[in-house]
């Protein structure tokens, strides 16, 4: 018999006790890398090990994000933890129970056959043995690797997966202590930083004397090379001393930057490494070629919280709190940043503010590493400032999207081109480039590696979804990876499926209309696949499609739909707009396939989250750069979607028909500011190409209606 | 110097300076995590505490001006094991994702339900406008406000 193919998380751990261990307490505690970032992933992974231990739920608690009792699964992202870590646990859960079944059987001089568990006791024909997994458990080697041999449960006999388990962290979200932020040791150091203004910038001078008479307290003040810190017993001491820092320090070799960079526009012409995916190029001259130009600039991740992290340098040994969304890989990179060994830093996930993406977590780690390298014995607590996350977390991509669709007779698209100009989707430390953000800042920093973006078997970066999911004969994707963007640049939720989704399903309905179609009726007839079509027709039955009003009335109603890296979850979303002077969303409905569903109201929460975000994206986000670098740096200059504009929202899964679970975390943000654009264009009867559909750029496209 | 001040029905006796924020007494020197820091700016919400019965924003809120006064914190309307009706409303409609907004909003929500217990949606979403969330959690938010509106009003002999 050939071995199963394990999943990656499996082959990294093999050991059973990496992920499983029955405690004294009589519960079975289970271990994941992946982490807590609100989207409800360890609940979900204990309700997978709960059904396939036979165990009650509360039996079960999950440790999640500790480099050294949990296992190494890389970062949490791109909506894959139920998938891979879940599916991890599954088969772990599976040979353990296997295992704990075969050890009765021998204690009870019984076949196995004759053995079953409930509520973690074994029964032999139903009847109780006296034995459980806590008492066969010392004879079970967990130090063992995993097979993945042993029969996983059928869906039918699932009882705790697909039930809308209430979340395990929400308590203490909503009573008290709960974050990273509020680790706070006894004797603990506030720390603040001076960030280097740019990679390559050197600090000439600093008036320490004067940012001490700002601070007004005790302060030390670390410096190593161009990173400084200013640390104190009393936290307003250290802000104080940070606050008025930059104003007291002296760069050379700062880069300067041009406001008209904030643009998506300003891409195009850059230097870039270009390739081209799918469908060779085309040699025969098009018969009815349309062309249009989309963009979406960049986007802050706007975690509500500045990141922060604890960390405690003890005897050679660090200790490191953070909200990061992968303990191992953070344990790693900052081995190599500080130049330890690996093996003599802990790390441990606490919770942040929800991420969306890579946001400056791992970076504060470093910042409070260094610091308390400098300061043996001490606890240093680090949290930057607002407008040093604002200022300094790497944002999502500002991207150009170029749609060449050459249309049959029937005005149905015959050949495909998506043209895209973006920077880099990735630069987490850790996936081979970019760096935590102070080691830029050390005497010799790293050097610069070549930007890339994630591979199209991981859905790709510029390049996610840029396939539409419709029948096209000839398609091809044109890719510029821009290398020198403005700003540092990484993953943001959904990564290039936002601006893709949004050119591809805008460029449908204006196909639809040359066609004189509906756009429901015209993306229909080129849709063949089957759950595509399902999600697409439903969502407009929800929201009443038919009854669809002219176009040009003030009032839109637009539909958009999307599979997800074009091989997670289908999300079909329809938007109710008003549109004056500026848009409102009235209303949002969206139909998603997401197969298997293990917690159905989390999954929900996830749907309408991901649909709140890309409304607050499509209609106001957009980062501004002054000379200096990120000029929105607070609330004011970097406005989200607030409670008195937020839409009502009704979310719906269809039923999984069998299928596997599939992520759904990111489905909803490329078809949500699809169809929102789509729902602009039937109220104006103009399409805005460029997003946010801000006032300006509504007065624009009426003036040129 | 010493400052008195009333803290979720407890005097509390604190030494320092009368300029020193509101949000780092209650974390830094009265161990009550529940506070959370934001922005310093007044612009996010995730610091509101209620200060004689009124949102306020505890950030840029100097303790000096609370002397004598009562300060009410999230953990002043109840622990994740013994919950406020409100809490246990956010949890029943699972009202968060990241959480990190929720005290704050709980706590304005409180003030809200103290001065007008049936609410409608809109004078939810008014007295919820000055918050931010991140997440997309906002309806939930507005529904466990209702519901917690409900749950109070139905405790109350009318």
């Amino acid at each position: 018999m050939s071995a199963p193919a394990l999943p990656a998380s499996l082959v990294d751990n093999p050991r059973l006790d990496r992920w499983i261990r029955f405690l004294p307490d009589r519960t079975v505690r289970i271990a994941t890398g992946k982490v807590e970032m609100g989207q409800g992933v360890v609940t979900a992974i204990g309700q997978i090990a709960a059904d396939e231990l036979d165990v009650p739920f509360q039996r079960v608690t999950v440790l999640s994000g500790s480099s050294d009792d949990g296992p190494d699964e890389q970062y949490t992202t791109s909506s894959l933890s139920v998938e891979v870590s879940g599916g991890s646990v599954r088969l772990v859960c599976a040979e353990v129970r296997a295992k704990a079944l075969e050890r009765a059987a021998l204690r009870l001089n019984c076949s196995r056959d004759e053995l079953s568990v409930v509520d973690g006791q074994i029964l032999q024909n139903g009847a109780a043995t006296g034995q459980d997994y806590w008492t066969v458990a010392p004879e079970i080697d967990l130090s063992q690797a995993v097979t993945g041999t042993a029969p996983v449960k059928p869906v039918s006999a699932y009882r705790v997966v697909g039930q809308s388990v209430p979340r395990v962290d929400l308590p203490a979200k909503v009573s008290g202590a709960a974050f990273a932020h509020d680790v706070l040791p006894q004797g603990v150091l506030h720390a603040r930083t001076l960030r280097q203004p740019s990679r390559g910038a050197t600090l000439d001078t600093l008036d320490e004397a004067a940012i001490r008479r700002a601070a007004k307290g005790d302060l030390q003040i670390v410096r190593e090379a161009n990173f400084v810190a200013f640390v104190s017993p009393v936290e307003s001491v250290a802000q104080a001393a940070a606050a008025a820092a930059p104003a007291h320090a002296t760069w050379k070799n700062a880069r300067k930057l041009d406001p008209v960079q904030q643009e998506a526009a300003w891409l195009e012409g850059q230097k870039s490494d270009d390739r081209r995916l799918g469908a060779a190029e085309r040699t025969t001259p098009p018969r009815n070629l349309v062309t249009a130009t989309f963009s979406r600039p960049y986007i802050a991740h706007a975690s509500l919280a500045p990141s922060c992290a604890i960390a405690q340098f003890n005897d050679g040994r660090l200790t490191v709190w953070s909200h990061g969304q992968g303990m191992h890989p953070l344990r790693r990179n900052l081995a190599e940043a500080l130049g330890l060994p690996a093996e003599s830093i802990s790390t441990r996930h606490r919770h942040g503010a929800g991420c969306y993406g890579h946001n400056g977590a791992d970076d504060a780690a470093l910042d409070a590493a260094l610091v308390a390298r400098h300061l043996p014995g001490k606890p240093i607590r680090l949290q930057w400032r607002r407008e040093e996350e604002f200022g300094f977390e790497p944002v999502g991509p500002a991207m150009l999207v170029r749609l060449h669709v050459d249309l049959d007779e029937d005005g149905r698209p015959a050949d495909w081109t998506t043209e895209v100009w973006s920077a880099t989707h990735v630069q987490r430390p850790g996936n081979g480039t970019g760096y935590l953000l102070a080691s830029e800042a050390m005497a010799n920093p790293p050097p610069e590696v070549a930007p890339f973006d994630p591979p199209e078997a991981r859905g790709g970066g510029g390049t996610r979804n840029t396939v539409p999911i419709y029948d096209v004969p000839a398609h091809r994707v044109l890719h510029h990876l821009v290398l020198r963007p403005p700003v540092r640049t990484s993953a943001l939720r959904g990564l290039g499926a936002l601006p893709n989704v949004f050119a591809i399903e805008s460029m449908i309905d204006d196909l639809a209309a040359r066609a004189g179609q509906d756009p429901l009726a015209y993306r229909l007839s080129i849709m063949s696949e089957k759950r595509a079509r399902r999600i697409t027709e439903l969502v407009a039955e929800r929201a009443g499609w038919r009854s669809r009003g002219p176009s040009g009335t003030g009032k839109g109603l637009g539909l958009a739909m999307a599979r997800y890296k074009n091989r997670a979850a289908y999300a079909a979303v329809v938007a109710a707009v008003t549109v004056q002077e500026t848009v409102r969303v009235d209303r949002i409905w969206c139909v998603a396939d997401a197969g298997l569903v293990v917690n159905p109201d989390g999954a929900r929460n996830q749907l309408e989250g991901g649909i709140v975000q890309a409304v607050s994206w499509t209609l106001k986000e957009q980062v501004k750069l002054d000379e200096h670098g990120i000029a929105s740096r607070d609330w004011e200059s970097y406005p989200i979607l607030r409670f008195s504009e937020v839409p009502e929202i009704e979310v719906e899964f269809v039923d999984p028909a069998g299928n596997p679970p599939l992520g759904v975390g990111e489905c909803t943000v490329g078809p949500t500011a699809a169809a929102i654009g789509n729902a602009v264009a039937h109220a104006l009867g103009v399409r805005i190409l460029d997003m946010p559909l801000s006032r300006d750029r509504i007065m624009a496209a009426l003036l040129k209606g | 110097m010493d400052i008195t001040l009333t803290v979720n029905g407890e005097a509390r006796r604190v030494e320092a300076a009368e300029t020193m924020s509101l949000l780092e007494v209650l974390r830094n020197h009265l161990g009550l995590m529940g506070t959370r820091y934001g922005c310093g700016l007044e612009q996010c919400g995730c610091c509101t505490v209620l200060v004689d019965g009124a949102p306020a924003y505890a950030c840029t809120r100097e303790v000096g001006t609370v002397a004598g006064r009562t300060v009410t914190t999230i953990e002043g309307l109840g622990s994740a094991t013994d919950m406020h009706p409100l809490q246990q409303a956010f949890v029943d409609e699972q009202a968060g994702q990241c959480g990190y907004c929720l005290s704050g909003i709980i706590v304005s929500a409180k003030a809200l339900l103290d001065h007008n217990p049936r609410p409608s949606r809109a004078d939810i979403v008014a007295a919820l406008d000055r918050h931010l969330c991140r997440c997309g959690t906002h309806q939930r938010i507005i529904r466990a406000v209702q519901r917690a509106a409900e749950t109070l009003a139905g405790g109350r002999p009318s």
